[in-house]
């Protein structure tokens, strides 16, 4: 399984840069987390979120699979850790983050739903981003040239792609029901990472939204 | 070509003098300061041995300890006394270097057990007036913290900026945050681990009965005797130093190259290259270490066992801490694996700390720690630079 967000070429969105040079996509996943509170950045690649939240002054955390992305952070002085979602967010307590983030990682673990509901159990909220296989590019791909598709967003190969559980909006849609998770918030973004109409409905967003960002939490009780 | 280690006779005055009377900064705690082991003795009177360098700064935030593994000594960024060779860090500790003494002041003590000035098994016993031997107390991990914080409250020192070690050295690193948590600003435990695996308990066996198998040995009262068990101490070594190697190292190092010669001897001779350089390793640090001591500082490791001190479970060993901690372990690293070091971060994850852990790529085996590995100075430089920050140390 393979983590890192460094290594892997960029997409559109990620490319995208806001004020500061900074990612949109990381940017407004940065704007969601109240400042002062404890983050765990699940696949913190280079460590670039990590930057941003700690500029809100926000006490973050990292674990991210790839030694070099690792060694990057360690390097600037952040607090990240070697280690795999699928196996080590087991080691962590109850709530002991105000928010536990997946960005561009959730299609590449061995057990989204297990890491999903490990994130629910250690954050307050769940802040998980991902690309939206619904799109309708995509789904055009399939329909006419009956290969696994492939885009600028995700460019690899089906033989050497990391991403192993692709979903569409609607099926993290499903599995969030699933695992009992409450919506606080979801956003989908188009291709340049700018948010689509916030009143679309969801056969909209499935279509059109080239990313998804959800911010979750667990059901009371 | 034989490598025999034959000088060693003529180097022990040396090691006996340097026992009582280093070439260090001493400090001596009368009968009132005894120090308190964990097998229930009370050492009495005893001193420390320690090097200083850089400068205290007058809020003494900027103190970093630095605590060295089996075979080291205080002299981590000096000369040595003894041998004549560079600090046993020298490349981590100094001016501009990651532990950069222009800006912390560092300290590196003997380890109480040790041969080079602070009290062990080759002090004078001031009971009998000659080396204590086998009649110096048993000491652990915990002892050796212990006689540190002596050292610190002697020097007017309350929290240390930094503590940092590899190996045994780690394992003091990891003794001190768990039973001197608020005294550890930030911690870095190096290629070590929360216990003494079995096999490395093992290793350590075979190393002792090898000292103790040397008929010079004397039950330990060779220094009396006018002996010395420098076979038994070589050859404890040589297995030693196999393990902080790896098979890859070896194999890049020496292969199957025959020494200064280019056919077999048919004989028991240091044929092959791999055999003089252990050999050579062998003989070199008997001149340097007291057997007695490598006895009990093998003892001291075997017995460390965090957990079992803390009801079984690790995490409670550093529950609520604040200390910042960065974690490191090398790819090659058999004797403290890998996994011995993400069980240190498993426990301080549950413990909620704040923790970096970086697993090093290299073929070197245990020994990177001591070696020039850039990723491994880059990584201490960039955790002490952020610490210092959040220290509010001047950059």
């Amino acid at each position: 399984m393979m983590l890192s967000r460094a290594p892997r070429d960029l997409t559109m969105a990620e490319t995208v840069r806001g004020p500061g040079g900074a990612r949109v996509d990381l940017l407004m996943v940065s704007e969601m987390v109240e400042p002062g509170s404890r983050v765990l950045d699940v696949g913190c690649g280079d460590g670039e979120l990590l930057r941003l939240l700690e500029a809100r002054g926000v006490d973050g955390r990292g674990i991210e699979l790839s030694r070099e992305g690792v060694n990057e952070c360690v390097a600037k002085g952040l607090a990240v850790v070697q280690g795999d979602a699928d196996t080590d967010l087991s080691a962590y307590p109850d709530d002991a983050f105000d928010y536990v983030i997946l960005s561009q990682t959730l299609q590449a673990t061995r057990r989204p739903r297990e890491v999903i509901e490990h994130m629910l159990r250690i954050g307050r909220h769940a802040i998980v981003s991902f690309p939206n296989f619904g799109h309708w590019r995509i789904r055009l791909q399939l329909l006419f040239y009956g290969r696994m598709p492939r885009t600028a967003n995700l460019p690899e190969t089906w033989y050497d792609t990391p991403n192993i559980h692709f979903c569409t909006i609607k099926d993290f849609n499903d599995m969030c029901a699933l695992v009992g998770a409450r919506m606080e918030k979801a956003v989908a973004l188009d291709p340049w990472g700018t948010a689509l109409k916030i009143d679309a409905p969801w056969w909209f967003w499935n279509l059109f939204g080239e990313q998804a960002v959800f911010v979750l939490s667990r059901k009371p009780g | 070509m034989t490598t025999t280690p034959a000088k060693a006779e003529t180097k022990l005055p040396v090691l006996v003098r340097e026992a009582d009377r280093p070439r260090s900064q001493l400090a001596v705690f009368g009968p009132d300061k005894p120090l308190r082991l964990d097998s229930g003795v009370a050492l009495s009177p005893f001193q420390v041995a320690y090097q200083t360098y850089g400068t205290l700064n007058p809020a003494k935030s900027n103190a970093v300890l630095i605590c060295h593994a089996l075979t080291g000594d205080q002299h981590v960024g000096n000369v040595h006394p003894v041998t004549g060779k560079g600090g046993w860090w020298d490349i981590m500790v100094g001016p501009g270097r990651p532990i950069d003494t222009n800006r912390y002041f560092v300290i590196c003590s003997n380890v109480v057990g040790g041969c080079m000035g602070t009290s062990g098994p080759s002090s004078t016993n001031p009971a009998t007036g000659e080396p204590y031997g086998l009649d110096f107390p048993v000491i652990t991990i915990k002892d050796m913290v212990r006689a540190q914080t002596m050292l610190l409250d002697h020097l007017g020192i309350d929290t240390l900026f930094a503590v940092a070690g590899g190996s045994m050295g780690g394992m003091q690193v990891i003794e001190w945050c768990a039973s001197y948590p608020d005294r550890v600003f930030s911690a870095l435990p190096i290629a070590t681990a929360t216990r003494h695996s079995a096999q490395n308990i093992a290793f350590h066996e075979v190393g002792r009965q090898a000292v103790m198998a040397d008929p010079e040995w004397k039950n330990g009262r060779y220094f009396v005797e006018g002996t010395s068990p420098r076979r038994g101490l070589s050859v404890a070594r040589m297995g030693a130093h196999i393990t902080y190697l790896s098979d890859t190292a070896l194999h890049r190092k020496f292969g199957r190259r025959f020494q200064d010669r280019d056919n077999p001897t048919f004989s028991f001779d240091a044929d092959f290259e791999v055999e003089s350089y252990l050999r050579h390793q062998g003989s070199t640090f008997v001149e340097r270490f007291d057997a007695n001591s490598y006895l009990y500082l093998t003892r001291a490791m075997d017995y460390f066992d965090l957990a079992a001190d803390h009801g079984g479970v690790l995490a409670n060993a550093f529950r609520g801490t604040r200390t910042r901690f960065c974690v490191i372990s090398f790819t090659s690293d058999w004797l403290f694996p890998t996994s011995d070091s993400r069980a240190i971060v498993h426990a301080l994850n549950a413990g909620g700390a704040r923790v970096s852990f970086a697993e090093i790529e290299t073929d070197k085996g245990h020994d990177a720690f001591l070696l020039d590995e850039p990723e491994l100075i880059g990584i201490v430089r960039g955790f002490l630079d952020s610490a210092g920050r959040a220290r509010g140390l001047p950059t």
